[in-house]
């Protein structure tokens, strides 16, 4: 790809959601595969109840980003992030390695639907317990409302005790949905969740977003700029580890101010 | 165009023109290659099964089924019963199965799951280390080293603070010397471990890095992901490893025949010197010179497959039960 003028690769704009509407919020946040850097001082606000979306090319960073959120990437010896993430009110960066907690908070669903290898009542119920022991009554109930959030109901209520494995991918992933809102998270992080499913899939999975934004602030990592053009409140633009562009979705895809995003979203490249 | 094209392009047109590389003949030949592989391996277990069964038949004939239940195996009066080592055999491979298995899992789990894996690749270097030291060596170990010290340590310490009459006899009362069932149950556990151990490494580390994420992206901890997640995601194979440990367990012959004390007598118990089928057949082929002590030693080696086969035939059943719910 070849940039006009030279400033113009160094430009940012950022149009962040008001101070107060934050529940995340990442300040100059670097990542590290080892010696390799793949973030460079990534700012990124992340609004109450809202769907933000990140976008951008392949190896851009926003699924490095995304994993830096809920600390996955500890799991991994050689993976390091420095900077700020506050969530409420501390840096999850400082907070040592017991990330368990926050992940309780901070749910994550996976590009490939990860269904574990017991009962579809069990998916959901197995989360819950982990957090705090609950009735026959009361998991009932929440294993019946994240199914019905997660708008899986009607395809499973006959078939609670079956294998999770034996759904259909959509089917699968939004178990993951469920399974990921039966903890009661404040955040649920989605990377590419869409991404393995077919379009009526895909559409269903994305009015379930719709409708649990009301309760949930979801982030989202999407290579379909149509589906964070339809879900998100917010869109992140990110190339080589930058955050380039951040701005309500309402005119991020009609009036991206920087060439880079304008290059992306028209089919530039990427 | 560089070369190594253009002699492919060549060896197309050759095959092509010819038309014989592609023949129904060359096909046909191909499938009956491989039947015959098998044929000649369908005919090696049936003959195998079949000299067994008839080299035993004189002895299983003439005891029938008291050569199961009795415990005599003498010889010079050519009186043959197998309960002694038929019993020693089973137990022995269960002990040591009982022993092996859960250290096996606390080191596969340690390896794939806590450790860092840089050192985590010599570890399992050195487990594998452990499968490749010949049973000969272990039974030398077992007989010289192991045996006295338990003799000394466990054993005589044991056997006077024990009181007589006590049930805890039924464990402790025998010949202080350490050759008994209970070491030789050590000594295969040593031995079935890293096999164990491997295997179950292998099929941690199949399991999906996302299902691990999802599991830690819920809030587990690492306690949880492997004993909730990991662990009964391979359940399945795992059964087949167990299997496979007890299999080598119950064939095991040298480290055995050293340390097992051999005696026919039906053992009373575990610190009591026994005998195991295969070590029974090892110790006496030699010298077997009646035909009915031959027989009753091949009537010994059908019982031992006959066990198993009988292994193989409950893990396929375990194995095909269930499944993931």
């Amino acid at each position: 790809m070849t940039f006009e003028a030279p400033d113009q690769d160094q430009r940012t704009v950022m149009i962040p959601p008001p101070e107060g509407d934050r529940v995340i919020d990442v300040h100059g946040l670097d990542f590290f595969y080892g010696k390799n850097q793949a973030l460079y001082g990534v700012e990124l606000p992340v609004a109450r109840n809202k769907v933000t979306a990140l976008i951008g090319p392949s190896g851009c960073g926003k699924s490095t980003l995304l994993r830096t959120l809920n600390r996955i990437y500890d799991l991994y010896a050689g993976q390091s992030a420095t900077g700020k993430i506050m969530f409420d009110g501390s840096n999850i960066l400082d907070q040592g390695k017991n990330s368990e907690q926050l992940r309780a908070r901070i749910g994550m669903v996976f590009q490939r639907p990860t269904p574990f290898p017991m009962s579809i009542y069990d998916n959901i119920a197995f989360g819950v317990r982990l957090h705090r022991s609950v009735g026959k009554a009361e998991m009932d109930e929440i294993v019946e409302r994240s199914l019905v959030r997660a708008a899986l109901w009607d395809e499973v209520k006959d078939k609670l005790t079956t294998s999770g494995l034996g759904l259909s991918g959509g089917q699968q992933q939004r178990l993951c949905v469920a399974r990921g809102i039966a903890i009661n998270p404040d955040v649920l992080l989605l990377d590419e969740p869409a991404s393995a499913l077919d379009p009526l899939s895909t559409a269903k999975l994305e009015s379930t977003l719709i409708e649990l934004k009301s309760s949930i602030t979801i982030v989202i990592v999407t290579h379909n700029l149509q589906q964070a053009a339809r879900i998100s409140d917010y869109t992140g633009f990110m190339l080589l580890g930058k955050m380039v562009e951040f701005r309500p979705s309402s005119d991020a895809f009609v009036s991206p101010e920087t060439k880079q995003m304008q290059d992306y979203i028209t089919g530039r490249f990427g | 165009m560089s070369t190594a094209a253009s002699v492919s392009d060549e060896a197309l047109r050759v095959t092509d023109a010819q038309g014989n590389a592609r023949s129904p003949r060359n096909d046909w030949l191909f499938r009956n290659l491989c039947l015959s592989a098998v044929l000649a391996m369908m005919a090696t277990l049936i003959g195998l099964v079949g000299s067994l069964v008839s080299g035993g038949w004189m002895a299983l004939s003439h005891f029938g089924f008291s050569f199961f239940t009795t415990s005599t195996w003498d010889p010079v009066a050519d009186q043959y019963g197998a309960a002694g080592p038929i019993v020693g055999t089973l137990i022995t491979a269960l002990l040591a199965l009982v022993f092996a298995l859960p250290i096996a899992v606390g080191v596969a789990v340690f390896l794939v799951e806590i450790c860092p894996q840089i050192i985590a690749r010599w570890l399992a270097i050195a487990v594998e280390l452990l499968a490749g030291i010949p049973s000969i060596v272990y039974g030398m170990w077992g007989l010289f080293v192991l045996a006295p010290w338990f003799a000394q340590n466990v054993q005589i310490p044991l056997m006077t603070w024990v009181t007589p009459g006590s049930w805890l006899e039924a464990i402790v009362s025998g010949v202080p010397n350490g050759a008994n069932i209970f070491t030789a149950s050590l000594i295969l556990a040593v031995m079935i471990l890293p096999y164990i151990a491997a295997i179950l490494r292998e099929l941690l580390m199949s399991v999906p890095s996302h299902m691990r994420e999802a599991a830690y992206g819920l809030g587990c901890t690492p306690r949880e992901v492997v004993m909730r997640i990991m662990l009964p995601y391979v359940r399945r194979s795992a059964i087949g490893a167990v299997m496979l440990g007890l299999g080598r367990a119950l064939g095991e012959t040298m480290a055995v025949t050293f340390i097992i004390g051999n005696s026919h007598n039906f053992p009373h118990s575990l610190f009591d010197s026994g005998s195991t089928i295969s070590s029974t057949i090892a110790n006496e082929f030699t010298e077997a010179t009646g035909d009915m002590h031959i027989s009753a030693l091949i009537a010994l080696g059908t019982v031992l497959f006959m066990i198993t086969f009988v292994t193989i035939a409950l893990a396929r059943l375990l194995l095909g039960r269930g499944g993931p719910k």
